[in-house]
């Protein structure tokens, strides 16, 4: 902790954070009580009572946090020990829009690091331990961990709707978009709106945009894959030859590629005895 | 010839191996809306749930042979009989959709596409259980899905499936969906109550079991949505159907959730004890020209595996035999050009980023493992670092709270095993041999513009 760091001072306590402005006081304070009502004990409406608080001002601010103490009978040090526990509260303020890129393991593998890389480079944030966010406010740069969306790696996530298959070029058109201001909609989910608005659906208010629960249609191409097999229905560039036995950490054979450029039956391990089965080639067994 | 046509000859015909029943109709414009789902017999196996009482139902969903589909397997109707019945005490069902175990991607496209199969589940079982109060608890990274439950909610309490005296059978039920903040943690059934509680989400010390004091220290059911979202259609179509695929300890259909170095990433609805050699098989195998080195089962909390494991059955007993755990079935496949060491670094740094700080075996001793994992994948290891991972891993595994703990260990002690001499390359070659450059999605564009996109271009 260094004295540059605002939430800490040193000697003095703090004095209590100024409270909302009473319009806007008055607004929460409806809205904190439908979101108590839901439940059997009003403590459970923390967590969506912190969405609340966020949507308002786009992260946690002490304001916040006092606000939520009032409202369920908590203390300040209660609520600020669960605000700090979950990633997905901002203690600062931030982008408008959060752009997340998954470095789990295997979205990182198949990419998610040279997108971060690239994303890192391209909006010129985050060097020597500097803000994240860039400097007009729109967009905040963040790792992110696995978003169960694995069969789509690897994933980006963008006020936490889905932006599947991502590669660094397609990643970095998304935040000249945002930062331009154009409409960017997402693989799965609703055209987005700003970090705040996304903070108040997760407090449990349902999204009233006209077709914001329709938007970018049913499953995902990867989710019907098994359903479209089964159906007898084939699978688009799908290939029958599984991967041969070549020797670990050779270049891939070219040509043997993908299927729709070859409509004869290519080798496969059962036609090359020299190559014993890899995990799919086993045809005939 | 279609790709079906062509695997048919060979005796492993998709239309055989898969039983789509969940996924049945995620193919349909609008799949998510109370409409399809009626004309998918929709709300037919709560008609059915009802007419029976409350035990005769407990004990039809034990009958079936129904195993937890949230990783641990353990009998979903039998849960449900825990819950003691006279008691005074208001009981609550608590739907676990905290879906984050890395590699895991189930639960989440299922509620995209067929939510309303997790609500009719949620109105059987608090029939059973003698619940009036029910929860989905949401991650809330998943904006998408949180829409497509407000709205299918919203939907099953205008037609009278949830609310006051659900289809006339005097049951009353109220349903909270809940979106949570951001913590791996909370997808462990005690922390989710903490989390439900409005607390930090830590797990507790059991017993007493959730289904004695559980949310509120009241009597509860914490179940997966998979696992919920199951039994309608075992009311539905009958146990005995249910019985008839998978094995007699395994029975039933679940969902496989194929990732990684594959042609074909994705959903594969089947019944369980297939094999990932059959999956692969029918879905064109690993990407072309490369082949599998390593795969989780179940998450990257279950010890991972190796070609050698292919045929092992993908059921509670097969894998477990095999010396893993089926967990969450996210079968993340890794090929060649995948650095094991990078693979369990990265996940390493997952759990010690995700440990709740309660139990010090997993607090302490994630931090360490990621300490000696960056520096051996950074060429500054010594050759005792090796013992000194399985060592601290074995201080952790089994001896925390919860099965964080044992997850964190799982990859080293695996990894360890099948790939000791990657560990030791690192070590004596002062690095990392791979170029991760070669493990990407568009690793080998340069040589064919349009391979290795699949489905997915």
């Amino acid at each position: 902790m260094t004295a540059s760091n605002r939430e800490v001072s040193l000697g003095m306590p703090q004095l209590p954070a100024p409270a909302y402005p009473a319009d806007v006081l008055a607004r929460l304070e409806a809205d904190a009580k439908e979101v108590i009502a839901r439940y059997p004990d009003s403590r459970s409406a923390l967590l969506p009572l912190l969405h609340l608080v966020q949507s308002e001002e786009g992260f946690v601010s002490r304001t916040g946090m006092a606000f939520c103490a009032d409202q369920l009978g908590l203390t300040t040090a209660e609520v600020t020990a669960v605000a700090t526990f979950y990633t997905m509260y901002r203690r600062r303020p931030s982008g408008d829009y959060q752009v997340g890129v998954c470095t789990n393991t295997l979205c990182a593998v198949m990419g998610g690091d040279a997108i971060f890389d690239r994303l890192k480079e391209h909006l010129g944030v985050g060097d020597d331990g500097s803000d994240m966010t860039t400097d007009d406010g729109k967009v905040t740069l963040e790792h992110i961990e696995c978003n169960a969306a694995c069969d789509f790696a690897p994933v980006v996530m963008v006020n936490w709707e889905f932006f599947d298959n991502q590669t660094p070029e397609s990643a970095t058109r998304i935040v000249d978009d945002l930062i331009a201001g154009r409409t960017v909609e997402p693989t799965r989910g609703a055209p987005l709106c700003t970090y705040k608005e996304t903070a108040r659906i997760l407090a449990g208010f349902p999204d009233a945009r006209p077709g914001a629960v329709e938007a970018s249609g049913g499953a995902g191409a990867a989710s019907l894959i098994g359903l479209k097999l089964a159906k007898g229905e084939a699978v688009p560039q799908a290939r029958v030859v599984g991967p041969r036995g070549e020797a670990p950490r050779e270049r891939p054979q070219k040509g043997a590629e993908h299927l729709s450029s070859h409509d004869a039956p290519q080798q496969t391990s059962a036609s090359d005895p020299e190559h014993p089965a890899g995990p799919a080639a086993e045809e005939g067994e | 010839m279609t790709l079906a046509a062509e695997i048919g000859k060979n005796g492993t015909s998709p239309e055989k191996l898969l039983a789509p029943v969940l996924s049945s109709f995620w193919d349909e414009p609008e799949s998510w809306t109370l409409d399809t789902y009626h004309r998918h017999d929709g709300y037919e196996g709560l008609r059915k749930a009802l007419a029976m009482s409350p035990d005769d139902l407990i004990a039809y969903v034990k009958d079936s042979g129904l195993r937890g589909r949230g990783g641990a397997g353990f009998p979903t109707g039998m849960k449900w009989q825990f819950i003691p019945q006279g008691d005074g005490k208001p009981h609550y069902l608590v739907v676990n959709a905290d879906e984050s175990e890395p590699g895991t991607c189930k639960d989440i496209p299922l509620l995209f596409a067929n939510p309303h199969s997790l609500i009719e589940g949620i109105v059987i079982a608090c029939y059973a259980i003698r619940s009036s109060h029910a929860f989905i608890y949401l991650r809330g990274e998943v904006v998408p899905v949180l829409r497509r439950l407000h709205e299918a909610v919203r939907e099953a309490y205008e037609a009278g499936y949830l609310g006051t005296n659900v289809l006339g059978s005097g049951l009353d039920l109220t349903l909270t969906v809940h979106a949570g903040a951001g913590a791996y943690i909370c997808g462990e059934e005690t922390a989710l109550l903490d989390s439900l509680e409005g607390r930090r989400g830590q797990p507790r010390l059991r017993p007493p079991f959730p289904a004695v004091a559980g949310l509120y220290a009241c009597p509860t059911v914490v179940n997966n949505v998979e696992s919920i979202a199951s039994v309608p259609a075992i009311l539905n179509r009958g146990k005995d159907w249910f019985k008839s695929m998978g094995s007699e300890k395994s029975p039933g259909f679940t969902l496989y959730s194929l990732s990684g170095h594959v042609t074909s990433p994705g959903q594969y609805e089947a019944p369980l004890g297939i094999t990932l050699r059959q999956l692969l098989d029918m879905s064109g195998g690993m990407r072309a020209g490369h082949r599998l080195k390593f795969w989780t089962p179940g998450g990257s909390s279950t010890p991972m595996f190796t070609e050698e494991h292919l045929d092992v059955p993908l059921d509670y007993e097969g894998v477990g035999a095999a010396g893993s755990m089926l967990g969450t079935k996210a079968l993340q496949c890794f090929d060649e050009t995948t650095c094991v060491v990078r693979a369990v670094t990265r996940w390493t740094e997952f759990y010690a980023h995700e440990s709740c700080g309660k139990c010090t075996p997993c607090r302490e001793g994630t931090y360490w493992l990621v300490q000696l994992l960056r520096a051996i994948e950074s060429g500054d290891g010594v050759p005792s670092d090796l013992d000194k991972l399985n060592d601290i891993a074995d201080n952790i595994n089994g001896k925390s709270f919860c099965a964080l703990g044992d997850g964190a260990a799982s990859p080293i002690f695996s990894s360890l095993k099948y790939f000791r001499e990657e560990y030791e390359q690192h070590i004596t070659g002062k690095g990392c041999p791979f170029d991760p450059a070669r493990s990407t999605l568009w690793a080998d564009d340069k040589d064919d513009k349009n391979a290795h996109r699949g489905v997915n271009a």
